[in-house]
């Protein structure tokens, strides 16, 4: 042995203790390492953060105690029967279909435990109607759904059909309406329940015309019911947070605003199936014609009522009016000055007269802004909304995300001293999370705004048509005066907006609100 | 087991190096309060997928994991670097890496949004590290240069 490893009376040499302890300093290496990491972080995070406070939702509102309430359908096709799903209520036969799909196939079984999961409403589907037979058969085989079982399963009371939505609003055994009609058919029926004393839910757009837009207004203001426009959006919970943050002026000035809508696929561009049972025994013709001009039957017309100005408000009133229902909820934009619209048939050549290409500008010159809508029917390129401001930039869908502007005056200390990193996201929401942070690390950084992996693979996410519905269901029992968040004035506000992009892609011209006399000019 | 002096470089540079990585990687998520599993987990693919994705999605057993694999990272790091209950880190590095890999396996036809910083097939540099463990498992050094060395000296005194 050599010398140096016995003159040692433990047994450990010099050697011993240089070798043993031969990596301590590249401890130390890694400790600077993270002490600069987390200086860096920390930097980061106190720069924007400081001393904004961004609300986050506040979870499902509970459902204020009171009576069952009963409801009447119109329109039970394929959105009168969403809603339906949204308030517990879906066809033996589907509920059958979903648990044999479950039992092979993940993603039926968390989309059965969630229907599953959905608070009961306490109310009961009394009444529907339907011009179409089989729809009406199925909204009744739906509506007596109330245990949520399969054909072997236990039933309530089925509810009545009635032939007419007039007959429907006069009866005693309806304390509420949804209107799930095709657009023209949205005010007659809205406002023939109002007038009984009903309350409206309301699918979105609000109007097919102008003129029924303000008796719409009038009557329901004077009737006093509770009404809701559906535009669910209003549940969204980044929406929420995006206007938290602009109210605390985190982005600065805001000058353009873009929202899209990008589809295609043929369903996506209203061409809908034609069901095999229909025929002119099937359906009642006359009462889907309506208020419209008389056409002779046509089974395209009846299912794909959405390519006609004669039963749609095309893409500015059906699509559009999402983006703009948004953006009304976190700015408040109210109805623009005026408004200029072009676009085309330029894909779907197939009789339609609606546009599948249009492009709207709408001028707010009192908030110094520009609200432009774009949409094709025949590209499915992701463009999302976005609202420019001299600070930073914000791109909103389920997800928000704030990206720091390079020019930005509020933020120009920060970057300067590198507190800040221009455009690059510095703010981020995710729905499921319970926390709004800056995103610090290179994953967060990845992930941060492609947040569908949350909001549409997350089993616990809510269906924000039932968070709607449920918000009106609570201002009716309330019974106090309280509206739901599309209330009629928003509801007028998106009405009025949609109409003067129609007008203005019609008689191609820029069309203005005289807001004195209340009037599209 | 003897080694050449090349040889023994080699492998406690391979040792301090992986260590090294692991440590830096466990204290970073350690120190970041909200650092979490749910979006890597979530983007898994392969035949793993779904039971990757149950823990992103369980309330309850995604902390754990988040804990596990912080402070996993972390101890495993720190055995290496020191060389102390070095094959056992090394092991358990080894099943930490297996994880990782499984849940994102460099699989033609597996897509991920998270982009890799390279072109991948089967092998990827998860796996690479994994065998670069399983080097460091087989010839262990920590008893030459490292903590596991005070006891070799006690054992190796002769009274």
């Amino acid at each position: 042995m050599k010398k140096d490893e016995t003159n040692d009376n433990k047994g450990i040499s010099r050697r011993d203790l240089l070798a043993g302890l031969a990596s301590l300093p590249v401890l130390g290496a890694l400790g600077y390492g993270l002490f600069l990491h987390t200086s860096e972080r920390n930097k980061y995070k106190s720069g924007l953060l400081k001393g904004i406070k961004p609300v986050l939702p506040s979870g499902i509102p509970p459902l204020v105690d009171g009576p069952v309430l009963r409801l009447g359908v119109v329109g039970t096709g394929g959105r009168g029967m969403y809603i339906m799903k949204a308030l517990g209520f879906v066809l033996p036969e589907r509920i059958d279909e979903w648990k044999s799909r479950a039992a092979t196939d993940k993603y039926w079984r968390d989309y059965l435990d969630e229907f599953m999961a959905q608070e009961q409403l306490n109310v009961r589907v009394t009444a529907v109607c339907d011009v179409f037979g089989k729809h009406a058969a199925e909204g009744m085989a739906a509506g007596s759904n109330l245990y949520r079982n399969g054909q072997s399963g236990e039933m309530a009371d089925v509810p009545r059909r009635y032939l007419t939505y007039q007959e429907l609003c006069a009866s005693p055994d309806v304390d509420a309406v949804i209107v799930a009609t095709p657009d023209h058919l949205h005010i007659p029926v809205a406002l023939e329940a109002a007038r009984n004393g009903k309350h409206v839910y309301c699918e979105k757009p609000l109007s097919w015309t102008v003129e029924e837009t303000f008796e719409a207004r009038k009557v329901v203001k004077d009737t006093g019911i509770v009404f809701q426009l559906g535009h669910q959006g209003r549940q969204t919970e980044s929406y929420q947070v995006a206007k938290s943050l602009i109210e605390q002026d985190v982005i600065g000035k805001i000058s353009l605003i873009e929202v899209c809508t990008n589809r295609n696929d043929p369903n996506g561009a209203w061409v809908y199936d034609i069901d095999p049972e229909a025929n002119e025994n099937t359906i009642d013709w006359k009462q889907f014609i309506g208020p419209a001009p008389w056409h002779e039957f046509s089974l395209e017309r009846f299912f794909r009522w959405r390519c006609w100005w004669d039963y749609s408000t095309g893409l500015s009133g059906d699509l559009f009016t999402h983006e703009y229902d948004a953006l009304n909820q976190i700015l408040g934009l109210g109805i623009p000055h005026s408004a200029m619209a072009s676009g085309g048939i330029y894909f779907y050549k197939d009789g339609r007269t609606v546009p599948d290409v249009l492009n709207m500008a709408f001028e707010y010159p009192e908030r110094d802004l520009t609200l432009l809508y774009s949409a094709t029917l025949s590209s499915e390129k992701n463009r999302g909304k976005s609202i420019m401001a001299h600070d930073a930039w914000m791109e909103l869908d389920e997800t928000l995300t704030v990206y720091l502007d390079r020019s930005s005056t509020r933020y120009k200390d920060q970057i300067e001293k590198g507190l800040l990193e221009p455009n690059k996201p510095i703010f981020s929401y995710v729905p499921g999370q319970d926390k709004i942070d800056a995103i610090t690390t290179p994953t967060e950084k990845y992930f941060a705004g492609r947040g569908l992996l949350y909001t549409y693979r997350d089993g616990k996410a809510v269906d924000t048509t039932h968070l709607h519905l449920r918000e009106w269901l609570n201002c009716i029992r309330l019974n106090n005066g309280t509206q739901p968040s599309c209330d009629i004035d928003q509801a007028f506000e998106e009405a009025i907006t949609a109409h003067m992009g129609t007008i203005s892609y019609h008689e191609k011209r820029r069309t203005f609100w005289d807001a004195i006399n209340e009037r599209i000019v | 087991m003897k080694y050449s002096k090349t040889g023994l470089v080699a492998l406690v540079v391979l040792r301090l190096a992986t260590g090294w990585h692991f440590f830096y990687e466990g204290m970073v998520k350690v120190l970041n309060p909200d650092w979490t599993s749910k979006a890597y987990l979530l983007d898994s693919g392969g035949f793993l997928k779904r039971t990757f994705e149950w823990m992103a999605l369980n309330d309850s057993v995604l902390p754990v994991v988040d804990f596990l694999n912080a402070w996993g990272l972390t101890l495993i790091g720190l055995s290496l670097l020191l060389g102390i209950f070095c094959r056992a880190g090394a092991f358990a590095g080894m099943l930490l890496l297996l994880f990782y890999y499984l849940s994102h396996p460099a699989f033609p036809g597996i897509e991920y949004l998270f982009p890799t910083d390279g072109s991948y097939f089967i092998i990827n540099k998860t796996l690479v590290e994994l065998f670069a463990l399983f080097v460091i498992f087989a010839f262990p050094t920590a008893h030459i240069i490292g903590v596991e060395r005070f006891w070799a000296a006690k054992n190796r005194r002769p009274e």
